[in-house]
């Protein structure tokens, strides 16, 4: 099915600008004169994609986005582990997010460590009506009470909190003074604020520089001794261990961790990162908030990289090397020299099972471009891709580092636009989320999961990249593929979309 | 290193390397700020107590583990049960995105729903504008024969008006006047998602059987023979309603699924994506106002529900998730006594081998101590299955479960000697339910994926049984109901029950002698 191999860029770009314009037919005028913008083929040379992005998604058409809660409680604050993250408003929010994003940790959950449980307020009628305040004073209360060994909580806004006018600022406040200056934080992600998720995040940004570094005590006995070769890692969530399979790189080259933000991170570690004489920063989407503020305050630079896939890791490797001394340059030197071994056996292994196999990606935060890299070492091809919740900046970095001439950018995109764009272009692999996945699957398209790994992983550094490329395979490759179409019917196209 | 090529480790086993160990306990010790490891034991242990559960039951405000979602959950539920119908939510996106993933990750299917997604200045101005742009939008693109429309909290909390907007999106021609679209209110703060299931149903058979919100006459009821069955908010819909028809197709009888998901979640992999397939067709909707009766499976599914159809002069009758011999039975007869037939003698057989496996089993059964969570009709029909199988359900536990649900437990329990010693904790969570466990623990838990914290803590085993379960695979797809259905959840728990035998008894030169072969 590889296209690459049988069309010409200049053929692709026609293929992919009609098909475009094919699926801007199915809007109402309006609707499809806002979509346009989201929708291009990327031309090489070009600073961006050619796309708006950051925009409200339009009503009615199935957009794959979730909201600031998410942003915030889902993605940037539920992975603190010893700290109790309290769902603010009606059971759902909580309830759908609960453990569902594999955010690793070690700890006595329920005792010292909280990640995998569901707090919540239960709002009810009468808490709509009169506020909730009261009842999230009590619930901090009862918290004391039940889960003494928490090192904080942290307020989870939901959308009925901003829209019924509660303070849970002043609550916050009360309370952190009650208990003796115990780390307590308001968190203003209710799900209808901004466009996406992404709001969320840099809300949540905010609260940990107002709510966290604010309240540090310059004076304070520092609890360990700071060296040249401290970096934090920033804009992990250890989803299926990816933040280890960094961390021990990162270590391997003679650097030292001192804070993971968030994966398997604590208060402590986020107290501790304006020690840091490096922030390293993968999901720059969801943190390059505060890696800004970091720099602007306390001067701490920070450096972006990517641990998919064996060439991006190395070049990353070096890229944070060079911010140290020669120690640290050989010591990244060692780490890919330690793995080339690894990585031949691994692309040995891989490649020749996946060498010119396409995918289509449609992902959140980095990975819509971050993942191209470890395709390309396997000999695949990202033939289009597209960000949830991008802004021009992440379109930018992909334009000017990663995607080809010619491919397909679709942001925010739209089911009916995915679906179309899939069932055309016939890739041998579709990387998107849960909600993508059976669609796929159902017209017999090999997916992954490229959000939580399908419940595999770690796939960051060169561990990663061994699962990743044997996941990869295993998707294509699967029997199950050959078997989607009945034998004794004649072949027809898939046909998407029962409506048609 | 430990990774390899030729076997490569993942999660599963990569991170207990010894690299991997040393440079987790060398975070911990050096940059978490840990807790005093005795202190952590200490409190571990302190957890356990009757003194911890008094605190835990004391609590007022906070909620910690509910087993229940919100209202809307149930409501896209209930609407994708019909022909050719995407649910719209109106109020904020991010709602649509959990309930697609919520039930994309259970049924392992696609779960089409739409949001109006509605922002800032919607709260603000409230979301008329999303509601006439949003019906346009899906109307268009996914051509649906029907659009359910129900709220999230955001949308209640501002006061949106749906009959008034849908009317006025009407007028401004988003879709055609006499296109069907139903809606229902379903606040999140009210109930759970077994209410937001009932709401919608209601919905859906008030717009089209009293006058489709003013735009239609009213439907004359003309009393036929069919029978309407309504499932509820069931994890095992798939299952249970293909096994639903069935028995009315074994005992003759003309019937109406109203809101039958079972082929929307289960549809093949050949090629092709089926947004829609299946699902009640919009005349057997409008039509099933002529039934003779209407049967709920899930009296809490449809608190509101059947007092409509009761007040179009319907016979109604409810039960409560039956599973096993009694409740098929009740369930049977009050069928065969509403439609008027005989009970095939193909049922008698089939109640016959489920007594016969009852009668072969039950001595593994019989006095075992069981705690059981979930909604409310499914606990019911849960516990009366274990109190004839002779084991006790000590704890039953639902967090959507009211008082009037509380004391049709507990009468329950006092209906059999085996119900003797067994409570029942309505409005609790899975962390009252720990406690539960610790001070008066029970041999097996019944509950959805998430008991596997409880379980692991605890050191109950889990029988994986309700709504959601992630972490296995398809058993949405056997019936609990009926006489079949109650075979199916014998065996699942015998085989956690043998399970536990063998894995308690599996230690050479120490336990081997009741590590039998036969059992």
């Amino acid at each position: 099915m590889s296209v690459s191999e049988t069309e010409s860029v200049a053929e692709i770009k026609a293929r992919n600008k009609e098909l475009i314009n094919e699926v801007l037919q199915v809007y109402p005028e309006k609707t499809a004169k806002r979509r346009a913008k989201h929708l291009n083929v990327h031309e090489a040379g070009k600073s961006d994609c050619g796309v708006k992005s950051n925009l409200k998604s339009i009503p009615g058409v199935m957009t794959i986005r979730g909201c600031a809660y998410a942003g915030s409680k889902g993605v940037v604050w539920g992975p603190i582990k010893d700290m109790i993250h309290i769902s603010h408003g009606p059971v759902g929010c909580g309830q759908y997010s609960w453990a569902a994003r594999r955010n690793y940790y070690i700890g006595t959950t329920g005792i010292d460590t909280f990640v995998t449980m569901q707090f919540t307020s239960d709002f009810q009628e009468k808490d709509i009506v009169f506020g909730g305040d009261k009842k999230l004073a009590k619930i901090m209360d009862e918290i004391q009470v039940l889960f003494p060994l928490n090192n904080g909580i942290s307020v989870q806004s939901e959308c009925p909190i901003g829209l019924i006018g509660d303070d849970i600022e002043a609550v916050s406040k009360a309370k952190s003074k009650e208990y003796g200056g115990k780390t307590i934080v308001p968190v203003r992600c209710e799900g209808f604020r901004g466009v996406s998720q992404s709001l969320g995040h840099h809300v949540a940004n905010d609260a940990i520089r107002d709510w966290v570094f604010d309240k540090v005590d310059p004076n304070a006995v520092a609890k360990f001794q700071d060296t040249p070769y401290d970096v934090a890692i920033i804009g992990d969530y250890n989803i299926g261990g990816d933040a280890w399979s960094s961390r021990i790189l990162l270590e391997e080259m003679g650097l030292r961790v001192i804070a993971q933000w968030s994966g398997d991170g604590t208060l402590a570690e986020l107290e501790a990162t304006p020690k840091a004489k490096l922030n390293v920063l993968h999901c720059y989407r969801s943190m390059n908030y505060i890696s800004r503020h970091m720099e602007e305050k306390y001067g701490i630079p920070w450096c972006e990289y990517n641990f998919f896939g064996p060439s991006k890791i190395a070049e990353s490797l070096r890229r944070i090397a060079s911010y140290f001394d020669d120690k640290i340059k050989e010591g990244a030197e060692r780490v890919i020299a330690k793995y080339q071994a690894l990585m031949d056996a691994v692309i040995a292994k891989y490649r020749p099972r996946l060498e010119g196999k396409t995918v289509m990606l449609f992902v959140g935060g980095l990975r819509p471009r971050h993942v191209i890299g470890a395709y390309e070492d396997l000999g695949m091809e990202v033939v289009g891709t597209g960000y949830e919740f991008g802004h021009n900046d992440d379109y930018q970095r992909t334009a000017q580092h990663y995607v080809k001439d010619g491919t397909l950018i679709y942001d925010d995109v739209t089911g009916y636009e995915f679906e179309k764009f899939v069932e055309r272009i016939q890739p041998d692999l579709v990387g998107s989320g849960i909600k993508e996945k059976y669609v796929f699957q159902k017209m017999g398209v090999p997916f992954r999961q490229m959000h939580s790994w399908d419940y595999s992983g770690p796939y960051h550094g060169y561990d990663g990249f061994a699962i990743f490329a044997r996941d990869m395979d295993m998707a294509i490759n699967a029997p199950v593929w050959k078997m989607a179409h009945t034998p004794w019917k004649t072949a027809s196209k898939p046909t998407l979309l029962a409506a048609e | 290193m430990t990774q390899n090529a030729e076997n490569v480790l993942d999660h599963l086993e990569l991170f207990r390397g010894p690299e991997y160990q040393q440079m987790l306990a060398n975070k911990r010790a050096l940059f978490e700020d840990p807790r005093d490891p005795a202190e952590v034991e200490r409190v571990r242990e302190w957890a356990k107590t009757p003194e911890y559960r008094e605190k835990n039951f004391a609590r007022e405000a906070l909620t910690v583990n509910p087993a229940k979602a919100c209202q809307p959950l149930g409501a896209v539920f209930a609407a994708v049960g019909f022909e050719g119908t995407i649910p719209f939510v109106h109020g904020s996106q991010g709602c649509v995105a959990y309930y697609r993933s919520h039930f994309s990750r259970h049924f392992k299917e696609p779960s089409s729903c739409v949001s109006s997604s509605m922002t800032e200045d919607a709260a603000v101005f409230g979301g008329l504008n999303n509601m006439i742009d949003g019906l346009a939008n899906t109307y268009s693109m996914y051509k649906p024969k029907m659009i359910a429309v129900s709220t999230t909290c955001m949308a209640e909390v501002i006061g949106d008006d749906l009959n008034a907007f849908i009317k006025t999106a009407k007028e401004k021609g988003s879709v055609p006047a006499d296109y069907d679209v139903p809606f229902a209110h379903t606040p999140a703060f009210v109930g759970s998602h077994v209410t937001g299931y009932d709401n919608v149903m209601k919905g859906i058979l008030e717009h089209f059987w009293d006058g489709k919100a003013g735009t239609a006459p009213k439907l004359e009821r003309q009393p036929n023979g069919k029978i309407n069955f309504i499932g509820g908010f069931d994890g095992y819909t798939v299952g249970n309603l293909r096994e639903i028809k069935r028995l009315f197709g074994l005992m003759g009888i003309d019937y109406t699924i109203l809101g039958d998901n079972s082929d929307v979640w289960d549809t093949p992999t050949d090629g092709e994506f089926r947004m829609y397939d299946g699902g009640t067709t919009l005349t057997d909707a409008a039509e099933a106002v002529h039934a003779k009766a209407t049967i709920s499976m899930q009296e809490y599914c449809t608190e509101k529900t059947l007092p409509l159809i009761a007040a179009h002069g319907q016979e109604v009758a409810a039960f409560n998730h039956p599973i096993g011999v009694a409740g098929t039975d009740k369930f049977l007869m009050t069928l065969a006594r509403i439609a008027g037939v005989e009970i095939p003698e193909a049922l008698a057989l089939e109640r016959g081998r489920l007594v016969d496996a009852i009668a072969d089993s039950s001595a593994h059964i019989h006095g075992k101590k069981f705690a059981i969570y979930g909604d409310p009709d499914l606990c019911l029909g849960l516990a009366a299955f274990l109190l004839e199988l002779g084991a006790e359900p000590t704890h039953v536990l639902a967090t959507n479960g009211n008082k009037a649900w509380a004391e049709k437990v507990q009468a329950l329990f006092d209906s059999s000697p085996f119900g003797k010693n067994c409570h029942v904790y309505p409005g609790k969570d899975l962390w009252h339910m720990r406690s539960l466990l610790f001070t008066e623990p029970v041999d097996f838990l019944i509950g959805n994926t998430y008991g596997k914290y409880l379980e692991r803590d605890t050191g109950t085993p889990l029988i994986r049984i309700g709504f959601p379960i992630f972490d296995r695979h398809h058993h949405h797809r056997y019936p609990v109901w009926g006489y079949q259905g109650g075979l199916n959840v014998l065996v699942w728990i015998l085989d956690k029950i043998f399970d536990e035998i063998d894995k308690s008894t599996n230690v050479p030169s120490k336990t081997d002698y009741s590590f039998d072969i036969i059992r």
